[in-house]
């Protein structure tokens, strides 16, 4: 697939700490592609770039093969983490200005602004003021008016923030039908946990630097560790060189829980093991693949071996 | 360009149809046209005389009753005391003055009689008018009569003259001041109003968030200046409104509020009653303190299109000037609060101006420090419109000013653009003066 975008070694210095050193990824077309991170990483000072906020120091962004300049504002669409629409101006209003902005004529904006009007069933908030909205409906015009101009690519930080599960949920539908329209779409949040699912390919980014990207599938099957999850009843008294024991927990009735880690062999030996000589009786056995969140943890620690994860939070 | 088009059409019609902005508009001609209107008011409204009668049992003023002064008639009543009283009651006189027989050499046993107390200025007229009186009695005794004693009063009217290459004009100082007044406010007040109106305008974008989202489609130059100049706009339609209802509204209210015309009613009432060619003759005299100003205006050889034109000029350059620092003030803070340490050093030199205009633009309007004050950007909008009425500004002072406004306005706004652009990314951050020296060579 060729990537809708192409960031090259891009660089940010700021007065008193760099934002992004050197930092290369391709988003594909079509796809979405998952930006993640602590807080703080950069995820952010690499979007506006994206956007065309702020430029880079050093490197370039290729857009469809270009370097980015202003006749793409129109194909991007950005959600930004915090969000904001102007409290004293009408829905209808609000929607038709920024879509203007985005270079649609008043015709165009218009028609567009009652489909997704209909489509979130809103019609009737168009007359209102922005401040007379929850501020759960205020999120959803704000999604609106990211998306009004269908845009080629769709940058959405942190777009769950400040949803409740329905409309969460409402909201990842219409991501994904996006996507499958053709949408590119970049998800950026510092809770890789919520989006492995919906991510086709993701980069991580720690300490201005990227530290991983690729698929979600090849990520994770590069950070497979051989381990498996065994449960059943028994005795369970491992004792091989081929396997290692992580962890193991009695429960009651005569139950086990197992992580064992193959140093050496296939599953098929182990599971053999167990019914053989191990003697207990397997009722459950699958494999644990790693998260995106302990893979990232993972190999941050292989290149920062003093690293503890931030749990919050610098501005980012 | 469309996009900064957009952005002036918002911000123009969101403040154009704001209720704040339809009551100022609506107050400040009405302020206006009290302020004209108030004084011509009040000297109509004294036309109600008060009437006088005169119980002259002292033959005081045997040949010839006072004169009406003021708002005062005087009318003669029977010399007999308890006869004029009861008359007095009868009557719609405002007082009753009784003179008794009187020696004249020490005057005593005057009395004034009143339904409802005296006013002071009353009271003090009718005291005066009998002073005179006897005075006169007493002249009269030495062998002097009034006329001569008038004629040896003196009273000198200057004309001012202001003389130059291009000849001599008959200037009034004091419609030069009122003009340079009046221009020198207007552009302070405007500059205040608007620039502070940018500054929030430019806050709420910041703290509202939603300026990510506009400057993810327009360059934050593009929206400080679509905001400055849709705000521009505004205050244009304020002051066009302002003048238009002002001239309106007068015009409306000039065919019973006019000077003339009050004197010719007064002049009308007066004939009905007594001694019509006094009255009028002393109406007119009155009010024409109100005919002269208007005369003055009329006869000023004020160069009224080039002060109307270099007020439009300095009222845009002096806008735009100081419009985008206060645009940058905005965009350095998160909140009101903050503004103040920026705010500080930007008004400054707009406070300054206007304080020591009194002492030094209108006094000594062609002085070292008018012309300088006139000619430095930070000062001239306000300096300059308060030094043109009163003529003799060298076109080379003038050319300069102008020159360096238009220079000023385009650096301030390259300054704050700088500013703006780093400002309004920044969130809950104390910025200070070294801060924003070093945003300034932030690359784009």
């Amino acid at each position: 697939m060729k990537p809708i975008l192409q960031v090259q070694d891009v660089r940010k210095q700021y007065a008193n700490h760099t934002a992004l050193d050197g930092v290369s990824l391709e988003v594909p077309e079509g796809s979405i592609f998952g930006l993640l991170g602590p807080n703080g990483a950069g995820k952010t000072s690499l979007i506006r770039i994206i956007t065309q906020i702020t430029g880079p120091d050093g490197g370039q962004v290729l857009f469809r093969g270009e370097p980015l300049n202003p006749s793409h504002i129109g194909q991007i669409g950005y959600l930004p983490e915090e969000r904001g629409l102007y409290k004293k101006m009408k829905v209808g209003e609000q929607l038709l200005y920024l879509a203007q902005l985005k270079g649609l004529s008043k015709a165009d904006a218009t028609t567009k602004i009652k489909r997704w009007l209909d489509r979130f069933d809103i019609k009737t908030w168009a007359d209102k003021n922005v401040e007379d909205l929850s501020k759960g409906m205020q999120q959803k015009v704000q999604f609106v008016a990211t998306v009004l101009h269908d845009p080629a690519l769709l940058i959405l930080d942190e777009p769950f923030s400040g949803f409740d599960p329905i409309n969460a949920n409402l909201l990842k539908d219409e991501i994904l039908a996006m996507r499958d329209q053709g949408t590119s779409i970049i998800f950026s949040t510092h809770r890789m946990e919520s989006v492995e699912e919906m991510c086709d390919h993701i980069a991580l980014i720690n300490r201005s630097q990227k530290v991983l990207d690729g698929r979600v599938r090849d990520v994770r099957n590069a950070y497979r560790s051989q381990t498996y999850q065994v449960e059943g009843t028994g005795k369970l008294l491992l004792i091989h060189p081929d396997f290692e024991v992580l962890e193991q927990k009695e429960r009651e009735n005569g139950h086990f829980y197992a992580r064992i880690r193959i140093v050496h062999g296939t599953p098929n030996d182990l599971l053999r093991y167990l019914i053989g000589a191990g003697q207990v009786e397997v009722q459950a056995f699958r494999e644990q693949i790693p998260s995106i969140n302990e893979i990232f943890i993972r190999r941050v620690r292989e290149t920062h071996p003093d690293y503890v994860p931030e749990t919050d939070s610098m501005p980012a | 360009m469309s996009k900064i088009w957009l952005i002036v059409q918002r911000e123009y019609l969101t403040r154009v149809r704001k209720k704040s902005f339809i009551i100022m508009s609506l107050i400040g001609p009405l302020l206006t046209v009290a302020f004209i209107a108030v004084p011509v008011l009040i000297a109509k409204m004294s036309g109600d005389d008060k009437v006088v009668a005169v119980a002259d049992a002292g033959n005081l003023f045997a040949d010839k009753l006072p004169d009406a002064k003021d708002d005062i008639r005087f009318v003669r009543s029977t010399p007999d005391l308890a006869q004029a009283k009861s008359d007095f009651k009868a009557g719609k006189f405002d007082a009753l003055v009784y003179i008794p027989k009187l020696d004249l050499t020490n005057p005593t046993g005057f009395q004034v009689f009143s339904r409802k107390g005296l006013s002071v200025s009353l009271e003090n007229d009718i005291n005066r008018a009998i002073n005179q009186q006897i005075e006169n009695r007493r002249l009269a005794q030495s062998g002097i009569d009034r006329a001569t004693l008038d004629k040896l009063k003196a009273n000198v009217d200057l004309e001012t003259v202001t003389l130059s290459d291009t000849g001599e004009k008959s200037s009034s100082s004091g419609v030069s001041t009122a003009v340079a007044y009046l221009c020198g406010f207007l552009i302070y007040m405007f500059i205040f109003m608007y620039g502070v109106q940018i500054m929030r305008g430019v806050m709420e974008e910041k703290t509202n968030r939603i300026v990510e989202v506009v400057i993810s489609s327009v360059k934050p130059f593009e929206l400080m200046m679509g905001k400055v100049l849709g705000i521009a706009a505004v205050g244009f339609t304020q002051l066009a409104l302002w003048v238009l209802l002002s001239v309106g509204i007068s015009t409306a209210m000039a065919g019973s509020l006019s000077p003339e015309k009050v004197v010719q009613d007064r002049a009308d009432r007066a004939t009905a009653i007594v001694r019509p060619d006094t009255v009028k003759d002393k109406a007119a005299k009155q009010d024409n303190v109100a005919v002269k100003m208007m005369t003055a205006f009329r006869n000023s050889d004020l160069n009224v299109p080039l002060i109307v034109a270099c007020f439009l000029f300095y009222f845009l350059g002096g806008y735009l000037f100081y419009g985008s620092l206060f645009g940058a003030i905005g965009s350095a803070v998160d909140s009101e609060t903050d503004t103040q340490q920026f705010m500080l050093p930007v008004t400054m030199p707009l406070i300054l101006t206007f304080v020591v205009s009194q002492a030094i633009l209108t006094t000594n309007p062609n002085g070292t420090v008018a012309v300088w004050m006139s000619i430095i950007p930070f000062t001239s909008p306000i300096a300059m419109v308060m030094r043109l009425p009163f003529g003799g500004v060298p076109m080379w002072q003038l050319g300069l000013s102008i020159a360096l406004l238009i220079g000023g306005f385009v650096f301030t706004t390259w300054l704050a653009g700088r500013i703006y652009r780093v400002g309004i990314l920044m969130y809950g951050k104390k910025v200070s003066y070294g801060e924003l020296s070093k945003w300034l060579f932030y690359k784009g």
